[in-house]
């Protein structure tokens, strides 16, 4: 395998989780709940996923539990924020503390312990003779595959169907969306729900392809990064197809430049996704300062019905 | 009854107000309360003990038998107590500059980055200026610190103010960007040669280190931190600065109109909370560790942000929650010897967070009985 399939078969493993917590970003922030836990979401995913697959060894389990577990940690979330109304900046800053504690706590027993397996590769036989792919969706995994028909799946949710036009307008302005009739409060539970389920699913794809074991604090700010490319994606799924692998090759080009033997300390390599985060962000504010970012409008504010602000 | 204008009925379900009939009591959110009351902190940290009593006990602990350990392990015993406050000084430092960014709606949570580097820029006055005496090598180093985090704080404050970049986002960043050269550095440039090859700068002279109590290893950072909180509280009530930050926190939009310039207020107040960051990172090195190593910080920069709201900004409220949380993160290393992780405080920490974001709101709500 030449260097450039090399480097991009780590940026899709790499952005795959990326991709997912991006996903679930979108999904929540949509609907106008911002989504600051994603750090915290990944890691209870992960952790889950590890101490289900050692104890059960059925990966299927694995997944339905960290699932299920994030998407319980997402209903928190929107209690907090959509029935109490209370600071969405502080329930996910709390998300991330807790849950980095947590699974800390949690995840202490099983450290180090290889997983039983990882996951499936789909081994597609009519993609093979694609020139210069083929090899590339060979090595493709489960989750890879579902991250990208997702990404197919919640394009046209949101941008093509009614029950997207009810989740845009729940976002950008709930009054008009409640006298419409849409339910705004369960909306905005269901979707916030999703976001962390899926969320959680990035953390578990970030044990299963990423990182051989589960380590404390293993996801390194990579939710952070997905909080980011919410923002640089436009809140768009398409976009965020191509943030994610972007930053999915930008995470693995420091290990493969060291691996070339660079005379630049590993250190400096590993700031560069970090670095980038900030830059781009800079950028997408300078270019876009007089213009709409596509943030949905009422991002951040509880619906109060009754109430003008 | 009728509901006074700015009520609303809703009842805890996502359904709000169309399933409120199901039921014969309903809840009134009443959003003119917003001073939420003394006993909220009190009931979260409670409610946050019972929570993880829940997970302690499902690893097959007696979650009294852990409390106790961990309170005793504290405040128990007169060298448990001093190592609470050793914990407490970067603790009260870190959450006074949080609290004085949170005020006005600034969300840095890189004080853990601020604090490295703060350490880092102390550790490059031993090593580049190693024989100054005892006076200058400290002031040096305290304004070198101070000068490294404010930095570091102008790099979140920067994108926010004329990039539009989300501080949150910015200020992570940057934490794990300067625990990265951190490690660059005390594995390359700064390694001691005497280390046995452990990653770590080379021992502080005695002209380097901060003066202590007595035989105990509680440092003058204390007084440090104690100054900052006096004059912090001094500026806020009496000042034009501290007059202006109040208006900024209590509506923007109108401190806007009132002609303030949000931008020059989101610069400063990161330059104070950058810096204050910054002076813990040097306390740090110079009074516990003595040397510049990996680990310098138990995150300390992310518990301050617990620290400062559940002292809801009050800096005199910070003292007692510094304290406590000091005692929180010793608490956490004495169940060790039992054998449990000391991320249980961790646990702990985020869990009185969520139960004080959700105090802060539940008591808007009233309990009413339907018609």
């Amino acid at each position: 395998m030449d260097f450039t399939t090399q480097l991009l078969i780590a940026a899709i493993s790499a952005g795959t989780p990326l991709l997912l917590a991006t996903l679930g970003g979108i999904l929540t922030e949509r609907a106008g709940i911002i989504q600051l836990g994603a750090e915290g979401l990944m890691l209870m995913g992960a952790v889950t996923t590890c101490i289900v697959y050692i104890r059960s060894g059925n990966l299927i389990l694995a997944l339905l539990a960290a699932v299920a577990i994030t998407a319980v940690l997402g209903m928190v979330h929107a209690f907090l924020t959509v029935t109490l109304r209370a600071n969405q900046t502080m329930s996910g800053l709390a998300m991330t503390l807790f849950g980095s504690g947590l699974s800390a706590y949690v995840g202490k027993s099983i450290s180090g312990i290889p997983l039983p397996g990882s996951l499936p590769k789909l081994d597609l036989e009519i993609l093979k003779p694609v020139p210069v792919l083929g090899e590339l969706f060979g090595r493709l995994d489960m989750l890879t595959w579902f991250s990208l028909l997702l990404v197919l799946v919640l394009h046209l949710l949101i941008h093509h169907t009614s029950w997207g036009l009810h989740l845009r307008a729940v976002g950008d302005n709930p009054a008009t969306a409640d006298v419409m009739g849409i339910r705004v409060q369960l909306i905005r539970y269901c979707y916030v729900t999703a976001g962390a389920a899926l969320i959680g699913l990035a953390g578990a794809d970030m044990v299963l392809a990423y990182a051989p074991t589960w380590n404390e604090g293993l996801t390194a700010g990579r939710g952070w990064i997905a909080v980011g490319l919410v923002i640089f994606a436009r809140w768009n799924p398409l976009r965020a197809l191509f943030c994610a692998y972007f930053f999915g090759a930008l995470d693995s080009l420091g290990f493969r430049i060291q691996l070339l033997g660079s005379a630049v300390p590993s250190y400096f390599l590993k700031m560069i996704p970090y670095v980038v985060t900030i830059l781009v962000l800079m950028y997408l504010g300078y270019r876009n300062r007089n213009k709409p970012s596509g943030t949905p409008e009422s991002l951040g504010t509880p619906y109060i019905r009754e109430q003008r602000f | 009854m009728s509901p006074k204008p700015g009520n609303e009925s809703a009842t805890l379900t996502p359904m709000a107000g169309r399933s409120g009939r199901w039921y014969s009591i309903r809840l009134e959110y009443d959003s003119s309360r917003t001073r939420s009351p003394w006993w909220t902190p009190i009931l979260s940290v409670v409610l946050a003990l019972l929570l993880c009593a829940v997970f302690i006990a499902a690893n097959g602990m007696s979650p009294l038998v852990v409390y106790e350990k961990m309170f005793r392990g504290a405040f128990g015993t007169s060298y448990g107590f001093t190592e609470t406050m050793v914990k407490a000084i970067p603790l009260l430092l870190c959450g006074l500059g949080i609290a004085v960014a949170y005020r006005i709606s600034v969300w840095n949570i890189g004080a853990e980055g601020q604090l490295t580097v703060g350490a880092m820029a102390a550790t490059a006055v031993t090593i580049y200026f190693p024989d100054l005496s005892s006076f200058w090598s400290i002031t040096l180093m305290l304004v070198f610190g101070t000068a490294a985090g404010a930095l570091w704080g102008l790099m979140t404050a920067v994108p926010r103010t004329h990039f539009g970049v989300n501080e949150l986002i910015t200020s992570l960043m940057l934490n794990y960007v300067a625990l990265l050269a951190l490690d660059y550095v005390v594995f390359g440039p700064w390694k001691d040669p005497k280390g046995f090859n452990f990653p770590g700068s080379p021992m502080f002279t005695a002209a380097q280190s901060l003066p202590v109590l007595g035989s105990t290893r509680l440092h003058i950072g204390l007084v440090f931190g104690l100054v900052a909180v006096l004059i912090y509280y001094l500026m806020i009530r009496f000042t034009r600065w501290g007059y202006e930050l109040r208006l900024i926190g209590a509506n923007p939009t109108a401190a806007r109109y009132a002609g303030i310039h949000i931008k020059k207020h989101i610069i400063i107040v990161m330059l104070i909370s950058g810096g204050l960051a910054g002076i813990a990172g040097m306390a740090e090195v110079s009074g516990v560790t003595h040397k510049l190593m990996q680990g310098i910080s138990p995150g300390y920069g992310y518990t301050a942000i617990i620290v400062a709201w559940l002292a809801k900004l009050n800096p005199l409220g910070l003292i007692v929650t510094s304290i406590l949380f000091g005692g929180l993160i010793v608490g956490g290393y004495s169940v060790q010897t039992i054998g449990l992780p000391s991320s249980i405080s961790e646990m702990l920490q985020g869990a009185i967070l969520f139960f004080l974001i959700a105090g802060d709101m539940i008591h808007r709500f009233r309990i009413r009985r339907s018609a």
